[in-house]
């Protein structure tokens, strides 16, 4: 615990320093979402998972600051800046993502394509609010994870959760056989990358990609042929959505950073420093669509981190598999409506606190949840 | 089952040497809990392929556990006894399949959040069992030696950037005939402290000219085992109801024979070998993965007394499927990623390497090779300074190790 507030505090100096922030603590507590209420009814949520697990040293500690120049020098002076997220769950990525979404720490397998057992964020979001399935969406980066817009809970469960877009399966559709030009964008699953679980679900089908994103085929290949990397693509799809669909609740989960499983360092600092890059992209479509403009709240978190360099029992960055402090212990950014602008909490909030405060920003309960509202933004 | 149940009939499927241990120290082994001791019999399965190093530690291990008495077992375990099992972990064939049960156990231990206890545990137990058995002093002291960047002619970043508050930067090296002084450095500690599995050189390319007093292994040199493991990957993945987990449980039953080769004639490096591939992830695709994981599995276990890593540029990032598909057709190299990679791995080589007896005496030195930059990392050299010393690798190792 002392090792994970240290972390915390490392964290905070860092920034506080760096970017000139002020102390959440020392604020007189008000409602940020009183302020904001007059946008309630328009608000939107993003969510953008740092996905794939990275640490301290690789992003906001000094040393690794020059990875991450979008995060710290354009995003953090507008956000509202959590430096003590605790993962206490199990730290794989889909069952650890489920665990973001559902407010409780989920225990399935995280190489299946099975639901999350609790109900999610989305149906929450949905059922309460009365919302149709095209206000609350999932652009999510791996085959693995396309069940994860919906619970199997009896209460809630089929047709009420988010739709799923599996940007790497859409574009494997639209090929035809094997198709080198594409292939470095269909990377899959770092951690156990001979598997791929069959697709059922609620994952979004090739003809409505023209039908709902208004892309033909043709156009998503061409400008796929542009992209690097999978959060490329998965970014791109947001984009679309956003255009053409604008949801409420929009959940974006990259993965290029778990490329660490390989072992490569200098490609899982790429992939931290891509992610970096998107996030700071797709924080200017919010600015440049008129449907987002002004009115949304976008979060920015990793879903854990990854193994100490210390930890005996693991191999530094390459995995999360210790479940030492460093893995479980990471950040959350918030941005936009109803956030403070420019101010650092320290104190320990856990990752299932997340869903209760959505919840609380968004109006809606979330009884099933394990977690409670992170205050500060409630 | 439970350990209490343990008769001597229960290891007939154990190798000779490794079935010999477990029936010298069954009486031990009955009180353990089973939360430890199918970790302890994950060690001893293979004691017949293990280093001298790793042997000498479970027999020093066994022999310390056999002089507790009842009450101070149960004292040195509690932490282990407090965790709740299953009887699905219980009726698991943790005898002869120790490994699969500590996978199994992982999972569980993470699913119902008793992993941090466990950690906890074992974190003590190894505290205590390091407090009652003193280490033997080293004949010399501990050498790492690092080569990276293999064919960049020219990086601008920033290199040796975790390891130079440890130690002094050489920016004067002559690099001429480099890799050469390094290999006869290190053949001549092998030739004047020699030992099995003493003094090795990892090279991740093709290798110098062999030096038969080290160790060695290299990429090139176990392509052919790589191939041949990939392959079986890839049937194995085709089987119906295999999923990572029965994957994984087959890897490490794998021995070389199972891949059509033999050991030549030193079935410890044979498995060695095939542990890089098959217990390592990425070992198998990229180059630079492969040395930083066969220096940390050669320090972990065997324990080395000089120990020389070269790190060769690795294949360019390519879809998964595609670097596991193994068409070598139309492979573009990554230097400057490698040297990165590489710079990152000699870092972990001196973490490593800390970790093992003799920490406090022992030296690392990383080369850019072909230039005229290097580091080490010394008990009697400055740290975070800078030298303009002329001098050339010989000189520089001397000097390290002086």
């Amino acid at each position: 615990m002392q090792i994970a507030r240290r972390l915390s505090i490392n964290r905070r100096d860092f920034l506080r320093s760096a970017a000139a922030m002020s102390l959440g603590s020392s604020l007189v507590s008000a409602s940020p979402l009183a302020r904001a209420a007059s946008v309630l009814n328009k608000r939107k949520v993003i969510v953008v998972t740092f996905g794939g697990g990275a640490r301290d040293q690789e992003t906001f500690a000094p040393e690794g600051q020059e990875n991450i120049p979008n995060l710290m020098h354009e995003l953090l002076p507008q956000s509202s800046f959590f430096t003590h997220v605790q993962n206490q769950g199990i730290l794989g990525h889909y069952v650890a993502t489920a665990s973001l979404a559902t407010g409780v720490y989920e225990t399935l397998n995280n190489f299946a394509a099975v639901p999350p057992d609790h109900p999610t964020v989305f149906e929450y979001f949905r059922k309460e609010l009365r919302r149709p399935a095209s206000d609350a969406w999932v652009v999510a980066p791996s085959n693995g994870f396309n069940r994860i817009g919906e619970s199997d809970n009896r209460s809630y469960g089929p047709g009420l959760g988010a739709k799923v877009i599996l940007p790497k399966h859409l574009l494997t559709a639209t090929l035809s056989g094997s198709d080198a030009e594409f292939e470095h964008l269909l990377r899959d699953n770092y951690e156990t990358p001979l598997y791929t679980p069959q697709l059922t679900g609620n994952e979004f089908e090739l003809h409505q990609l023209q039908e709902m994103l208004k892309l033909s085929v043709d156009e998503f290949r061409a400008h796929a042929r542009t992209l690097s990397s999978p959060d490329e693509l998965s970014v791109y799809i947001a984009r679309q959505l956003m255009r053409q669909e604008a949801p409420s609740l929009l959940w974006i989960t990259m993965h290029d950073i778990d490329v660490a499983h390989a072992g490569a360092y200098s490609l899982y600092i790429e992939g931290i420093q891509r992610t970096d890059r998107l996030c700071a992209e797709l924080w200017k479509a919010v600015q440049s669509e008129p449907e987002y403009a002004n009115n949304t709240t976008m979060f920015i978190l990793p879903d854990f981190g990854r193994d100490s360099d210390e930890d005996a029992g693991g191999n530094g960055f390459q995995h999360h598999r210790t479940g030492d402090i460093a893995s479980r212990t990471t950040w959350m950014m918030a941005l936009g409506a109803g956030v403070r602008q420019g101010v650092i909490y320290d104190q320990p909030v856990q990752s299932i606190d997340f869903v209760p405060t959505l919840g609380a920003m968004m109006g809606f309960q979330t009884s099933l949840s394990s977690g409670k509202p992170i205050r500060e933004l409630v | 089952m439970q350990p209490s149940d343990l008769t001597p009939d229960k290891f007939s499927k154990y190798p000779p040497e490794a079935k010999h241990v477990a029936v010298t120290h069954l009486n031990v082994l009955r009180q353990l809990p089973l939360s430890f001791v199918a970790s302890l019999l994950r060690e001893v399965i293979d004691y017949d392929y293990r280093f001298p190093a790793e042997r000498t530690a479970i027999d020093r291990e066994l022999a310390d556990l056999d002089h507790l008495s009842a009450e101070k077992l149960d004292a040195r375990f509690a932490g282990f006894a407090q965790l709740k099992l299953t009887g699905d972990l219980e009726r698991l064939d943790w005898v002869d399949e120790p490994g699969r049960f500590t996978e199994e156990l992982s999972a569980y231990l993470w699913r119902t959040h008793q992993l941090d206890a466990f950690r906890s545990a074992a974190t003590e137990y190894g505290r205590q069992l390091d407090a009652n058995l003193p280490v033997a002093p080293l004949p010399i002291p501990r050498v790492g030696i690092a080569v990276i960047g293999k064919d960049v002619p020219q990086y601008d970043g920033h290199l040796f950037k975790q390891l130079r508050q440890h130690g002094t930067l050489f920016e004067a090296v002559t690099p001429d005939n480099g890799l050469a002084q390094i290999l006869e450095f290190a053949s001549t500690r092998a030739s004047n402290h020699p030992g099995n599995y003493l003094h090795w050189y990892i090279d991740g390319g093709s290798p110098e000219p062999p030096h038969t007093s080290l160790t060695s292994v290299s990429y090139q040199g176990i392509t052919p085992l790589r191939d041949s493991l990939l392959r079986f990957m890839q049937s194995e993945i085709t089987r119906p109801g295999m999923g990572p987990e029965e994957l994984r449980t087959h890897m490490a039953q794998l021995t070389p024979s199972d891949l059509g080769f033999d050991d030549g004639g030193d079935p410890v490096m044979g498995r060695y070998r095939l542990k890089l591939f098959t217990e390592g992830s990425g070992t198998q695709i990229f180059s630079t993965t492969f040395v930083q994981w066969a220096c940390r599995e050669c320090l972990r276990r065997a324990q080395p007394l000089t120990l020389v890593a070269r790190y060769a540029p690795r294949q360019r990032q390519r879809s998964m499927n595609e670097l596991l598909s193994n068409n070598d057709s139309k492979i573009e190299l990554d230097p400057v990623g490698s040297l990165i990679d590489g710079d990152m791995g000699a870092y972990y080589h001196w973490i490593n390497q800390q970790r093992l007896p003799g920490a406090e005496q022992s030296s690392l030195v990383v080369w850019y090779e072909g230039h005229s930059q290097a580091l080490a990392v010394t008990p009697t050299l400055p740290r975070g300074t800078t030298s303009g010393s002329k001098l050339d690798l010989k000189g520089l190792l001397t000097l390290a190790t002086s």
